[in-house]
């Protein structure tokens, strides 16, 4: 571990600065302030670029740009030191096998049983038949059981019944790569199809009998609708230039029963530039206000998030409102087409819009049907041709989405963050790689950790307050509104690490903390309800102790001591946010609407939800002494676990452990309500 | 004058109201003195009751004999109104043009506007300054209240009694006056009482081109600074400038005289709302001015003198938003009311020229403006990034913005303290405070996130971090169903927490009494 001394951090909006020492591990590259003890660490694997500008009389800049939007810009006092760490920074920045990725070497204690598990969270098996697939008229094929058919598709695929194997094969020759048609979204309710595939290998003017026989197999499969969309979601001119390299898309003549439909999606090539483009704008030190809007316009970024979102609505109404199926590609199908079809499913269906449901939608339509995660996010030293922002994209249109309705997502932007933030952090297996079949091949599962299951683990973090299963029940397909002023700059991604830029408390958080300090509010009630009727109760029996109820000092009565505690005035940031983990999730109920059970009580106290921790045990509550000294000792508990948890909010850290003798507190219940 | 003279057509049956995001409703068009009132005669249907002052603007189009005015509102709302028969709607368009552009302050709707409710505080005695006076006076003994202006003759737009240094006379103010545009000497604005320092605001110098100077207007403005300390002194007219715009006023004698730079005009007035990014400008502009004004203030320990022109306009909005920033008083729901009765209404913002028309108006504009919503602006921008920190919520602020423009209650009526005694407004109209704090309006204008926080507080003001205020620029033209239903669920949330902190403490509570009332715990203690 190399480290350099007396480096200086600076602000990246503001002239202020940080001195620290900057050290070079394995993985990382971490900056410690010597005021403070704080640090800041930036894994490898996020780092873009790094760049040695010219010395300067402080010393040598070094300007480190991260895929996750982070641009840290240090000073080295000497060249020399800088220039090693330039250099080490060069040679890590790139590597060339995927053995070299963090995830092989990240080690979160489990052992293999739990790594297993936590591959096995999501099950696309399970989510086809929650769709309600097979069915009688889909059917599970095994023609790409070895990959032979198609090696960038899942192993298991899903086609109409009457598409048997030769209509397959043929139809895949005449696909772009292979990619032949296959269901990705089955609508239930109107038994309408989501397909998708590759453009076809049609030039200006070659057919496939087998693949017309797939679009009539799709067609016919579905009894609502005479015919099928096809969305190509190019813009008209790229599909018609495609024609000229023997690909181009499908000759409604040739195909009966389609509608075709372009839908004007940009390439990868012009999204890289949207985006580069936006982050300069951004990155501009005093920032005018028209500077900043004319930038944003010119940039063209939110109009392509507009456009991928215009789509998905396009192809959500066919389905749900004229419930035809719809066939959906681009040229290759695994960028705008994986765009299109998850937001489109989003759009449909209420499940993808929980953290689970969000999970398998992204293993379903990114990782399985092989969206080139490894080159569009640039994990390994490639042609930087290939790399684009498609599933930051996809992100943030999920983002928009949650803007205008608050409460049809159980998540929150900070779990699309982190999302973000791993699909580039390499640290676990699922992104890794272009394809299913080379995860396969690397042994993923036996050697790398599974991104949900740590994310499952820190499921409080992530969970959005206002999110109302009742919303999603009469609101089962969403409907966006696509006029420009819906479409927002996202602060939080593309700032996510200029503090400056926050706004200094947040609701969120707040709204979140609040309903946490219910859940402990809820247990503590319980508790002391208890023992209140216990003192009521010794008042007719011998008393051989003192209730020493005020064990602690007298400030605990104070009114004030249980107050909801505001977070404090420095915003926390998703990066720090990992350090903020309630215990006591699993207990309190579930998450979700554990506060909802009680909210109507009124009266009755916090005691309505919790009847699966009431047992009677007569027996014991006669014996008396013991049980009352356990009621002292739980009341004491109560006082101090509140003065805690108090003191700790002040003091801005939440460490984990601390809140769970709360669950404690339940233990005399069983006794009590016996009594 | 009759209104009735004014008004054509009074009635006009099976009248069609569109509006965006709304069924539309057909019924009676009802035009009264002050009212255009569509009514559909059912019972719990929704009537429509505009203010004609409240109409910016009215277009007609024809189609066969149906004719459609097209209203737009100062709140920024537009609705069409289809009106049967052609003579019906040109009289109706007419009708309606010529009370919404009435002139005559003494026919507005408040001086004949009854309230409905009890009135619990007159909110016209609310906000005196002799009361602030003696708020001031328990921090500090350097500043008098002079009432060298009682008659409204030194300074026409500032109210009777000013906050002045105590060393200055009468007589030093009055020759002042004379060296400041509009007769607007330096007066206090606002005491800080973390560390003593103020911040005052007044018309410009008048120095001319000779570079006039003014004894007495120095010798004021040393008076407001400590021994050798420096005063900062900001023209809002450019910003840049502004920052060096510094008056030297160290020691006990005035070595520096002020020097205000006259230069390049950051328009105060005329900025139409249309242009939404020249909007965002401005808000930026004056956030920097103000934080500028703020940090000279609490971070650098300098007493500030802020002006613009006349000191009326971006002036105000700079050093009312510079308390925002520095005062936790001024982010509740009456400190916020105080601060525009002393910051806006006192010091003579001239409400009934500037908020005369709005955004759609087609008229020349003359001195209309929207200063103060360019303010308020600001404050829901500080109030975005600090949730937590303001007693009030965003619907507050659009109820102070609705009021300015058009109002039941006579407090945005006027241009000054002297025109509003003139014209006997406390005696003639209720306040819009009088309406306000009352606890059933009291509680719906309440910020539930709201935790008293007596920091200064900071806000980014990065265009990044600049939005687009929906609440009052697309109030109309979305449909905030989804964002209400999530505030509900939000105080919801707040709610139930606050009744079980409430239930703890109370068991709390009964458990402590327990032990000290029950002698036989007190005994084996």
């Amino acid at each position: 571990c190399e480290h350099v001394e007396q480096v200086r951090l600076l602000d990246r909006f503001s002239n202020k600065f940080t001195n620290g020492t900057l050290y070079l591990t394995a993985t990382h590259l971490i900056f410690v302030e010597s005021s403070s003890n704080n640090s800041t660490s930036i894994l490898h694997h996020h780092i873009a670029s790094v760049e040695k500008l010219s010395l300067t009389t402080t010393g040598c800049p070094l300007v480190i740009q991260c895929r996750n939007f982070r641009l840290v810009h240090f000073v080295v006092q000497r060249e020399r030191d800088c220039h090693d760490i330039y250099s080490s920074l060069l040679r890590l920045l790139r590597p060339v096998s995927y053995q070299e990725l963090y995830a092989f070497s990240y080690n979160p204690k489990q052992n293999d049983q739990q790594r297993e598990e936590g591959w096995q969270i999501i099950d696309l098996g399970a989510e086809f038949e929650r769709m309600g697939v097979p069915c009688d008229q889909w059917q599970l094929t095994n023609v790409n059981r070895d990959y032979k058919v198609c090696e960038t598709y899942p192993r298991d695929l899903y086609v109409p019944i009457t598409a048997s194997k030769p209509i397959i094969v043929g139809s895949s020759k005449f696909r772009s790569k292979g990619r032949f048609p296959v269901l990705t979204y089955f609508y239930q309710e109107k038994k309408a199809a989501v397909c998708r595939c590759s453009q076809p290998l049609s030039g200006f003017s070659a057919r496939c009998l087998e693949d017309e026989s797939m679009l009539q197999a799709i067609s016919k499969a579905n009894h609502n609708s005479r015919f099928v969309y096809v969305m190509d979601t190019r813009p008209k001119l790229n599909a018609l230039a495609n024609r000229a390299a023997g690909k181009g898309y499908e000759n409604e003549d040739n195909y009966s029963n389609i509608r075709f439909q372009f839908v004007g999606i940009e390439n990868i090539h012009v999204m890289r530039t949207s985006l580069q483009k936006l982050l300069e704008v951004i990155g501009t030190r005093s920032l005018s206000m028209s500077d900043h809007l004319v930038g944003l316009e010119s940039c063209g970024w939110l109009r392509h998030i507009k456009a991928v979102i215009d789509a998905a609505i396009f192809l959500s109404k066919a389905v749900t409102v004229e419930g035809a199926s719809v066939l959906v590609h681009c040229s290759d199908g695994w960028d705008r087409t994986s765009q299109v079809c998850s937001l489109g499913a989003l759009l449909m269906d209420p499940y993808y819009r929980t953290i689970k449901g969000f999970m398998v939608l992204i293993e379903k339509d990114w990782i399985s049907f092989g969206h080139k995660f490894a080159d569009r996010c640039d994990q390994l030293d490639g042609d930087p041709k290939e790399v684009s922002p498609i599933f930051t994209q996809f992100l943030e249109g999920v983002w928009q989405l949650t803007e205008q309705f608050p409460q049809a997502f159980e998540f929150s932007e900070w779990f699309l963050l982190q999302i973000h933030e791993h699909v580039h952090s390499c640290q676990y297996g699922n992104f890794l790689g272009n394809n299913q079949r080379q995860r396969e091949d690397l042994r993923m599962r036996e050697r790398t950790h599974s991104l949900w299951a740590y994310l499952m683990s820190e499921k409080q973090n992530y969970l959005n307050p206002f999110y109302s299963l009742a919303y999603s029940e009469t609101h089962p397909v969403l409907e966006p509104s696509t006029l420009p002023y819906h479409f927002k700059f996202w602060r939080n991604m593309y700032h996510q690490f200029d503090r400056s830029m926050h706004p200094r408390q947040s609701i969120l958080k707040t709204v979140l903390t609040l309903r946490e300090n219910s859940r402990e509010a809820e247990g503590t009630l319980q508790a002391l309800e208890n023992v209140s009727l216990y003192t009521l109760m010794i008042y007719e029996g011998p008393m051989e102790q003192s209730l020493d109820v005020h064990a602690a000092p007298p400030t605990r009565c104070d009114p004030h001591s249980l107050q909801l505690q505001h977070p404090p005035a420095t915003s926390r940031f998703p990066h720090s946010w990992g350090a903020y983990k309630p215990q006591r999730s699993a207990a309190a109920g579930g998450g979700g609407r554990a506060g909802g059970g009680g909210r109507g009580g009124g009266g009755g106290g916090g005691g309505g939800g919790r009847g699966g921790h009431r047992e009677h045990r007569h027996g014991e509550e006669s014996g008396g002494e013991q049980w009352q000294r356990e009621q002292e000792a739980e009341l004491r508990r109560a006082g101090r676990d509140t003065q805690q948890r108090v003191g700790q909010r002040g003091a801005s850290c939440c460490q984990p452990g601390v809140w769970s003798g709360a669950h404690d507190l339940l233990r005399p219940n069983r006794g009590i309500v016996g009594y | 004058m009759e209104f009735a003279e004014l008004i054509k057509t009074p009635r006009v049956d099976g009248v069609i109201l569109h509006r965006p995001f709304m069924p539309t409703v057909e019924g009676t068009l009802c035009l009264t003195g002050h009212h255009l009132i569509l009514s559909s005669r059912q019972d719990n249907a929704e009537e429509l009751w505009l203010l004609h002052s409240n109409i910016d603007s009215i277009e007609k189009r024809f189609v066969g004999s149906l004719g459609s005015i097209i209203v737009k509102c100062k709140d920024l709302r537009v609705i069409q109104l289809d009106i049967p028969g052609m003579e019906e709607c040109f009289n109706i368009a007419s009708s309606v043009e010529a009370l919404s552009t009435l002139d005559i302050l003494s026919l507005m709707y408040p001086f004949f506007y009854r309230p409905m409710f009890e009135v619990i505080e007159d909110g016209w005695n609310s906000f005196l300054p002799e009361d602030a006076f003696k708020d001031l006076e328990t921090m500090t003994d350097e500043w008098r209240l002079s009432d060298v202006n009682k008659d409204c003759t030194v300074c026409p737009s500032y109210p009777p009694l000013v906050a002045v240094p105590k060393d200055v006379d009468d007589d030093t103010l009055r020759k002042v006056a004379t060296f400041r545009h509009s007769g607007r000497f330096p007066v206090l604005s606002y005491y800080h009482k973390k560390n003593g320092m103020v911040m005052m605001r007044a018309g410009q110098p008048l120095t001319g081109t000779n570079g006039r100077r003014c004894k007495e207007d120095e010798k004021l403005i040393n008076a407001t600074l400590r021994p050798g300390k420096r005063g900062y002194i900001i023209d809002t007219r450019t910003i840049n400038l502004a920052q060096q715009a510094k008056a030297r006023g160290g020691g006990f004698e005035s070595e520096g005289y002020v020097e205000s730079i006259k230069s390049n005009i950051l328009q105060e007035s005329l900025i139409k709302l249309v242009e939404a990014s020249n909007w965002q400008t401005h808000v930026k502009e004056i956030l920097t001015t103000a934080c500028l004004a703020a940090q000279c203030i609490d971070r650098e320990g300098a007493s500030v003198l802020v002006h613009g022109t006349e000191g009326t306009d971006s002036t105000l909005q700079v050093t009312s938003l510079a308390q925002i920033i520095l005062d936790p008083a001024c982010r509740t729901i009456r400190g916020f009311q105080g601060l525009v009765e002393r910051e806006w209404l006192q010091a003579g913002h001239p409400f009934h020229h500037r908020c005369a028309q709005s955004a759609f108006s087609n008229s020349k504009p003359r001195q209309e403006a929207p200063v103060f919503l360019l303010f308020l602006d600001c404050v829901w921008q500080i109030l975005r990034q600090f949730p937590c920190s303001f007693e009030f919520s965003e619907s507050f602020l659009v109820l102070v913005f609705d009021h300015a423009y058009a109002s039941q209650f006579g407090t945005f009526l006027g241009n000054s303290t002297a025109e509003r005694a003139k014209l006997s407004l406390p005696e003639k109209t209720v306040s819009l405070w009088s309406w306000v704090n009352r606890p059933q309006e009291l509680e719906r204008l309440t910020n539930p996130l709201y935790e008293a926080n007596s920091l200064v507080i900071w806000p980014s003001v990065a265009p990044q971090s600049l939005l687009l205020w929906e609440g009052v620029f697309l109030r109309w033209n979305r449909s905030s169903k989804c964002l209400d239903e999530a505030y509900e669920e939000m105080v919801h949330i707040i709610e139930y927490n606050k009744e079980l902190q409430n239930k703890v403490n109370s068991l709390r509570r009964q458990l402590a009494q327990l032990e000290t009332e029950d002698p036989l715990l007190q005994t084996l203690e």
